[in-house]
């Protein structure tokens, strides 16, 4: 089956700025698939591609078969887009702003109804349906502007970011959600700063300077840390860090708070404290620990900046 | 080793609005040169404790002393001693960065030789010194972070206080700031930190819960992950993940998440159930391949303490 969702060499230029690059994303029916990447890596600028509100410089991309370029009117109608900051009219009741947002797209009548029930269920906010969009909370703003992303029904959901600054039971209400158009067949590409979102997708990709530079499973992105990993917990960072490369074995590190995260061929502890020992570093425990996807990225990006 | 001095003293303090309690009777300390994680949801009470603590909001009742100043007979004694930095972007991006500093140092009453100086010493710091020309609003997202920290702790403060300071930031840029972070506090600077990233919550020496104005645990991150993780967490691989959804939500198993193509559970008598959940799952044709124990993760636990005490509050009422 073709992807739902495919770009090829698709570009945009801002100035001399490229900040989309000849990039090659597909996106398989039915995929939650979350793009991640350092700040300026041009996930929003795709985003913004395939939701045909910003022309390519140069590539195609498409969604179902439409064409971004040819056909926006069409792919709008299949496509909901949440960009980063999704405008809901803070003055307008919940009810209102859904029941707006039906008008643009022409629902009414029972359909209409049946609808903005449906939706004001799914995205939890019954309850709320009288307060201003102003007054409500972080997380039922996301929510609620999830909810005016949904009301054409799409078959594609594009979302921007759309957890930011939202507290960890809020954003995991908010996954859930996402969950439940996943099992409904929704297919689903949003970008996050939260590794543990990027966790919950069934395909990730890493985007820098433009490009896709890795794409997989989470479980498959996590194995690409190298060797074996140990926390070392020191008083004695800097100078830990000074002298680690020096260790037999030794392939990457990286600071993590008050811990050094060593990355090494054969993780063995004892060897690893001796040595640290003789090299004036003071040693409080060493444990071995399971990189997650926050260390993959950072070991990925550090690759790459030093390429 | 000799236990740091503490900077700051929390003693049954509460804050009501009218008939709305937004904090109630907490209770911590913080000692000197310690990163103090205060995590809680949106609403929890927060911004409102900062607030008291940098003596700009009264408190109902209860005490609170901060390097030594108390908040209800000296509040306006605070500001000059500590650093804020809030979740908004303070600075202004219409000058540059040294523009920025040297506005900002004269609010400090810093001048002259003095000021020049410190400003090198901070632009040396946050290693904005190639960039000090530039205009703020050309700053990347993680360089502006940088430089508004730089801002805040341009007058030496002995206490920081950080309010969600890394919103949206990427992973990378994060870490370099909470690099920052401890070389401040090595430097026995005290951080007072509010953050919705574990990840970050984890780097921590020390974190506070906050929920509904109420405090839920106070401990270091590993303590808290041995101590306050009612339960366990298991990972379930299997071909149905969708039928294993509906099957564990339908058990009671509070805490249900699909990730990938893998399902979370988690829940207070877990340990217990692993047997019963094998045969609920192959009753259900979900047809599980593995059903394995994980470590929780910090936000497994924020999670699964909010939602209890969400639960008692439901009971009690």
């Amino acid at each position: 089956m073709t992807p739902t969702i495919v770009t090829t060499d698709l570009q945009r230029r801002f100035g001399k700025t490229v900040a989309v690059d000849h990039l090659a994303l597909s996106v398989e029916n039915g995929e939650i698939y979350g793009l991640i990447g350092p700040d300026g890596a041009g996930k929003t600028t795709t985003l913004r591609m395939l939701a045909a509100v910003l022309r390519p410089s140069g590539g195609s991309a498409s969604i179902a078969g439409i064409d971004v370029v040819r056909q926006p009117e069409r792919l709008r109608r299949l496509v909901g887009y949440m960009p980063q900051h999704f405008s809901l009219y803070g003055d307008l009741s919940v009810l209102e702003n859904l029941t707006f947002y039906a008008d643009i797209f022409g629902v009414r009548g029972a359909e209409r109804r049946h609808r903005l029930d449906r939706l004001l269920h799914f995205a939890r906010l019954e309850q709320f349906t009288a307060r201003p969009a102003a007054h409500l909370s972080g997380g039922m703003k996301k929510k609620l502007a999830l909810a005016c992303a949904l009301i054409h029904q799409p078959q594609v959901l594009l979302l921007d970011e759309p957890t930011n600054g939202v507290d960890p039971v809020s954003r995991r209400e908010f996954w859930d959600i996402l969950g439940e158009l996943h099992l409904e067949g929704v297919t689903i590409l949003v970008t996050t700063p939260y590794m543990d979102e990027a966790e919950r997708c069934n395909q990730v990709g890493l985007m820098h300077n433009g490009r896709l530079i890795r794409q997989g499973r989470p479980e498959a992105l996590r194995q690409l840390t190298p060797g074996q990993m140990l926390a070392v917990y020191t008083p004695d960072l800097l100078q830990a860090e000074a002298v680690i490369a020096d260790y037999p074995g030794y392939l990457a590190h990286q600071v993590y708070g008050d811990r050094l995260h060593v990355f090494l061929d054969v993780a063995d502890a004892a060897a690893l404290e001796r040595f640290l020992t003789n090299h004036d570093v003071r040693v409080q425990q060493i444990l071995p620990d399971a990189p997650r996807l926050e260390e993959a990225f950072v070991y990925l990006m550090t690759q790459v900046s030093d390429a | 080793m000799s236990t740091p001095p503490t900077v700051v003293t929390v003693r049954d303090l509460t804050k009501r609005f009218g008939d709305f309690t937004a904090v109630d009777a907490i209770e911590f300390d913080v000692r000197q040169g310690e990163i103090f994680g205060f995590l809680g949801p949106n609403g929890s009470g927060k911004t409102t404790t900062i607030r008291m603590l940098l003596g700009l909001l009264p408190p109902t009742s209860g005490a609170a002393t901060v390097l030594g100043i108390d908040v209800l007979k000296r509040p306006q004694d605070i500001a000059r001693r500590v650093g804020y930095m809030s979740q908004k972007f303070s600075l202004y991006p219409d000058l540059t960065v040294d523009e920025n500093l040297t506005f900002y140092g004269r609010t400090y009453g810093l001048q002259g030789r003095a000021l020049a100086r410190r400003k090198d010493e901070i632009l040396g710091l946050i290693e904005l010194d190639v960039q000090r020309q530039r205009m703020t609003s050309n700053l990347a997202g993680g360089w502006k972070q940088r430089l508004a920290l730089g801002a805040a702790i341009l007058h030496r403060p002995e206490l920081l206080f950080l309010d969600e300071p890394t919103a949206g930031v990427d992973p990378v840029s994060r870490r370099n700031f909470w690099r920052l972070l401890y070389t401040l506090a090595e430097q026995n600077t005290t951080i007072f930190v509010t953050t919705h990233y574990m990840e970050e919550a984890e780097q921590c020496h020390r974190l506070a819960f906050i929920h509904h104005g109420r405090l839920i645990a106070d401990g270091a991150p590993a303590e808290i992950k041995r101590e306050r993780m009612p339960g366990l967490v298991v990972e379930i691989i299997c071909r149905h993940p969708q039928r294993a959804l509906a099957a564990l939500r339908e058990a009671g198993i509070p805490e249900v998440a699909l990730y990938g193509e893998r399902v979370h559970a988690a829940g207070p008598d877990l340990d217990q159930r692993l047997d019963e959940l094998t045969d609920l799952l192959q009753q259900a044709d979900a047809e599980p391949r593995s059903i394995k124990r994980i470590p929780p993760s910090l936000e497994d636990v924020f999670i699964a303490n909010v939602r209890q005490t969400v639960e008692l509050r439901n009971v009690n009422q």
